[in-house]
């Protein structure tokens, strides 16, 4: 699988093939014949795929883009298309653990390189801690930017675990979101670096009541059971 | 109906009220109450599948054999439909199905309208197909701007009679029958007072013109659905929408079926934003192909559709004439809008000018400009961030000429005890007092500046929605009712007030929303969803309680109201020997547990009517030499009634700031005049917000409880990001010393501005 040989064709070649292979096609262009060896297409062609460790061979024309592939071939529908020009993120994958947009590659481009979907960050089950700090600080609204802002977060802390303010900002600059989850991101991303426990930035004007003999309250008098531990400790 | 007390106000000083209560609907809670789960940070229960990608979107549905539909759009501002030839496109690799969606002789009113649809096994054989459709058009000439519409002798973008484009809840369309003038529709007209006998009283009077630009939703999923149809001839969907009720009833009606026999689910969508209730063409197409194919089709439309097609914020050119008192009391407020919405309504901004500040005498009128460009829907808080621009930048100008403190001036004309209350926590906050001493930065060349805008919001939701609660045996329960999640957090919210209300943990609440299967629930828009929801929640799990109550009252021989389950105990008061645990007492429940169904009751007439009110305050960054600006900081004081949970609510607060950001400085939907087409129907080039350009977002919640339902929840998605754009044009105006009156404020804005003012110094020296 990931030792398999890089295919080593370049888009060009696609687009040449491609050309080519409109047989009807007024212009005869004609590609060197050490590179049209090496063109794919026109039509279908089979094509292996490294996807979180594991080999998927599917069959897509050339022209197919990574994200399509994921999506609409292999069903690893957590990869999201949003402009299907590299201007949002939202499809970010890693490609040898790099973040780059999924809607920009050819899928037969990637044969040979170890490409991790969100899918992919789980492990045993369990989310990463990354993706656990976006639950925690409420880093998603729609969700849609999530997947893509998850990986840029994720390639982020791998080469930088403590990173500033700004370069998480700047980390997450290619990540468009529509909701507004900035804050929460940053918040996250703190959050899985071990920086600090996201302070919130809301406050509840007080006194938020007055009970009829005079109490006030501030919004933590609480009564239990908040918890499934404290209600599963009442009843044993 | 039967008769309780309960207590309503805010800030520490409440009232005691009398309230008919519907049967089966408990008290409003008191101010005193201890809550368990209600109120907290919650992190939404959907969260980690959408952090892993399990999370299935509309758009993400896969079926065996499911095609691929596209749409054929006009490439033409104006035309007629000569022929459309099908045949070709038919023959083509992989496709299965085709329609025409024009006929010949209709008229195509912007690039970008739809001219027929196919389905094909791929999505790139679909969109090959589509060059394969032969159609003759007839060019028309067209208009683009608004300027050259409201000329005479302008292309009429209308020849007949006005037709809105409507798809269920495209707010801007539903009009009543308005006088037209060419391209110009109106006006609605509304008069409170006596205009001239306001202005006869005023002893400073001043007008000013304000322009607003028009605004894309693009929401990340785009439009679309996904049809199936069943052996028994019902059909299934799977659509991104707001209201899945609404698709449905426009499904059903386009293609005669009955109600029953549609099904719409929505578990995850990526953003609506006022956009995304009906079915629309696109939807009716995919279930009338996938018929015709006898196979599934997802049919979602591609970023430059959904820029070009799917609605907009209308454009505005606001002309306010105010007059007031030399002490700052306004007595004549006035009002002419030109909105344009493409083929739609542009006008609804009158509601700011209309209800935020006290004034006798007050006129508005409105007209609808129609130009040959995609019609308008409604847009998070429709009117309103326009029409708060352009009221709080005249008010800063009127304090000015008053030589007044601008916050002193709406202070005096405000009459929203809740709004004076946060105008004086956010200025607090901000440092208002001493704003003219910080503008001064480090850099010569950069001012900072500090301004505020109100905001009023009206809805406090309505009856409608029914939720069941199923307490079970082994004590957990179910918790179902046909609302969505828009990302809102309304999944989570109705598992909070279930668990609130039944005591529970929220993890033993399984929530089940997102399908027309489950008993109706609310369209997502006006900011209804949770006051109209969450009352309905409350309802059922207090019936649920209830029933549990008579199952052990009948165990152990006593009457149900001696009965009291609280804190996850169920007891007897005073009687030690019957105490069970929730588990416990559930498990004394017959097989099927017990449920309840219980519908929104009505509002009460007797709870604190009231608008919801907001302000905020913006502190800005203006390079005067660049003309660049950057929002430092923003205060967001919010009446959000009971928040149901202020995690989330917080995350709505800060994005509606942050598409008022957005909306004030960068957004700005670009049609060629020569051409009539959209330049910037992409994300690169129409710009939205990014990371690095977004301040600081402090928020205060102001609690309400306003009694008007039992858990005094009201919404707030759309309050959020109405003052934006004008607490950030006052706060640029402040930084330069002139007033913004467009936007978005780009360095070309800024500089006009500035210029203005130069001008006008020098015209005074």
């Amino acid at each position: 699988m990931s030792d398999e040989p890089k295919s080593g064709f370049t888009r060009r070649d696609l687009v040449r093939g491609a050309l080519v292979g409109a047989a009807a096609a007024a212009i005869p262009v004609q590609a060197p014949a050490e590179e049209a060896s090496r063109a794919l297409g026109p039509g279908a062609v089979p094509i292996a795929l490294t996807i979180n460790g594991k080999t998927e061979k599917l069959v897509v024309e050339p022209r197919v883009v990574l994200a399509d592939a994921l999506r609409d071939r292999i069903g690893l529908t957590g990869t999201k298309v949003v402009c299907g020009r590299g201007a949002c993120g939202a499809c970010t994958v890693l490609v040898d653990g790099a973040a780059q947009c999924s809607c920009l590659l050819l899928a037969a481009e990637v044969q040979g390189r170890n490409i991790t979907t969100i899918e992919g960050l789980k492990a045993n089950g369990r989310l990463s801690p990354i993706q656990e700090a976006f639950v925690e600080a409420d880093a998603l609204q729609c969700g849609f930017c999530t997947s893509g802002m998850v990986m840029s977060c994720k390639t982020l802390l791998d080469h930088n675990p403590k990173p500033t303010r700004d370069q998480i900002r700047e980390a997450v600059s290619g990540n468009l979101c529509r909701c507004g989850t900035y804050p929460h991101v940053i918040d996250a991303v703190e959050r899985a670096a071990g920086i600090r426990t996201a302070e919130s930035t809301l406050t509840i004007a007080a006194p938020l009541a007055i009970a009829a003999d005079g109490r006030r309250f501030h919004g933590d008098d609480r009564v239990g059971p908040a918890t499934l531990e404290a209600m599963e400790a009442e009843e044993a | 109906m039967s008769k309780d007390t309960m207590r309503v106000g805010f800030n520490g000083k409440f009232e005691s009220k009398d309230v008919e209560l519907a049967p089966g609907d408990p008290a409003p809670w008191d101010p005193s109450r201890k809550f368990s789960i209600l109120g907290t940070r919650v992190p939404r229960i959907d969260g980690p599948a959408k952090v892993s990608g399990q999370a299935r979107y509309g758009i993400d549905q896969r079926l065996p054999g499911m095609l691929s539909g596209r749409i054929l759009r006009s490439p033409y501002p104006a035309a007629v439909v000569k022929s459309i030839d099908l045949s070709a496109a038919k023959r083509m690799p992989g496709v299965k199905a085709a329609l025409a969606i024009a006929r010949p002789g209709d008229s195509l009113r912007f690039a970008g309208q739809e001219v027929a649809a196919l389905a094909a096994d791929t999505a790139e054989q679909a969109s090959d197909a589509l060059a394969a459709i032969r159609v003759e058009y007839e060019v028309k000439p067209f208009v683009v701007d608004v300027e050259s519409s409201r000329k005479k002798g302008a292309p009429l973008v209308f020849e007949g009679q006005v037709q809105n484009r409507t798809s269920a809840g495209d707010m801007p369309g539903k009009n009543a029958p308005l006088p037209r003038d060419g391209n110009v529709q109106g006006p609605r007209k509304s008069d409170k007072g006596s205009i001239d006998e306001g202005f006869a009283k005023a002893d400073v009077v001043l007008e000013g013109t304000y322009h607003s630009q028009v605004q894309n939703h693009t929401a990340l999923e785009t439009h679309g659905l996904v049809a199936a149809w069943e052996p028994d001839g019902s059909l299934k969907v799977w659509a991104s929408t707001q209201g899945i009720f609404s698709v449905r009833d426009e499904l059903a009606d386009s293609l005669g079926l009955d109600k029953s026999k549609v099904t719409v689910t929505t578990e995850y969508m990526g953003g609506g934003f006022g956009a995304k209730f009906g079915a629309r063409v696109e939807g009716v197409a995919a279930a009338k192909l996938a018929k015709e194919a006898g196979a599934p089709v997802k049919m979602f439309l591609d970023r430059k559709e959904e820029q070009l097609a799917t609605g907009n914020r209308p454009s505005a050119i606001q002309w306010i004439k105010a007059g007031a008192t030399k002490d700052g009391k306004l007595t004549a407020l006035q009002l002419v809008v030109h909105g344009c919405g493409g083929t739609n309504g542009g006008t609804g901004s009158s509601g700011p000018l209309k209800n935020i500040y006290a004034c006798d005498n007050v006129r508005t009128e409105e007209f609808d400009v129609f130009t040959n460009s995609g019609p308008s829907a409604a847009f998070r808080a429709p009117g309103h961030p326009q029409g708060v621009f352009a009221l709080e930048v005249f008010m800063e100008e009127l304090a000015g000429k008053l030589g007044m403190d601008s916050l002193d001036f709406r202070m005096k004309n405000d009459p929203s005890e809740i709004r004076r209350h946060e105008f004086t926590l956010g200025a607090e906050r901000i440092g208002w007092k001493t704003r003219n001493a910080r503008r001064a930065t480090d850099d010569p060349a950069v001012r900072r500046g500090i301004g505020m805008a109100a905001a009023l919001w009206y809805n406090t939701g309505g009856t409608g929605p029914k939720t069941t609660v199923t307490i079970h045996r082994d004590g957990s329960a179910d918790v179902e009712q046909g609302v969505q999640d828009l990302g809102t957090g309304a999944r989570t919210m109705v598992g909070i007030v279930a668990a609130e209300e039944l005591g529970l943990p929220l993890a033993k609440v399984n929530v089940r929303i997102g399908s027309t299967a489950l008993p109706y629930g609310p369209g997502s828009g006006g900011s209804t969803t949770t006051p109209s929801s969450a009352p309905s929640v409350r309802a059922a799990a207090w019936q649920a309680k209830q029933k549990l109550a008579e199952e052990l009252a009948k165990s152990w021989g006593v009457a149900p109201v001696a009965v009291v389950i609280e804190s996850g105990r169920v007891s007897v008061k005073g009687d030690a020997s019957k105490s069970l645990g929730w588990k416990e007492a559930c498990a004394k429940l017959p097989e099927a547990g017990v449920s309840a169904t219980a519908a929104r009751a009505e509002n009460h007439p007797e709870g604190w009517k009231r608008f919801t009110s907001g302000a905020q305050f913006a502190e800005v960054e203006v390079d005067t030499e660049t003309g660049r600006v950057k929002v430092k900081k923003v205060v967001a004081v919010h009446d959000c009634g009971l928040a149901v949970n202020t995690l989330t609510t917080e995350s709505q607060i800060q994005g509606g700031v942050i598409q008022g950001v957005s909306y004030a400085l960068y957004e700005d939907r670009i049609l060629d005049r020569a051409t009539g087409k959209a330049v910037n129907a992409n994300v690169e080039q129409y710009k939205i917000v990014g990371s690095r350009d977004v301040p600081e977002i402090e928020t205060i919640l102001v609690p309400v409880w306003d009694g008007v339902n039992n858990t005094h929840s009201v919404g707030i998605g759309e309050p959020a990001t109405v003052p934006t754009a004008g607490a950030i044009a006052n706060a640029v105006s402040h930084a330069i010393g002139a007033p913004i009156r467009r936007l978005p404020i780009t360095p070309e804005v800024v500089f006009e501005a500035l210029r203005e003012a130069e001008a006008q110094k020098g015209g005074r020296a």
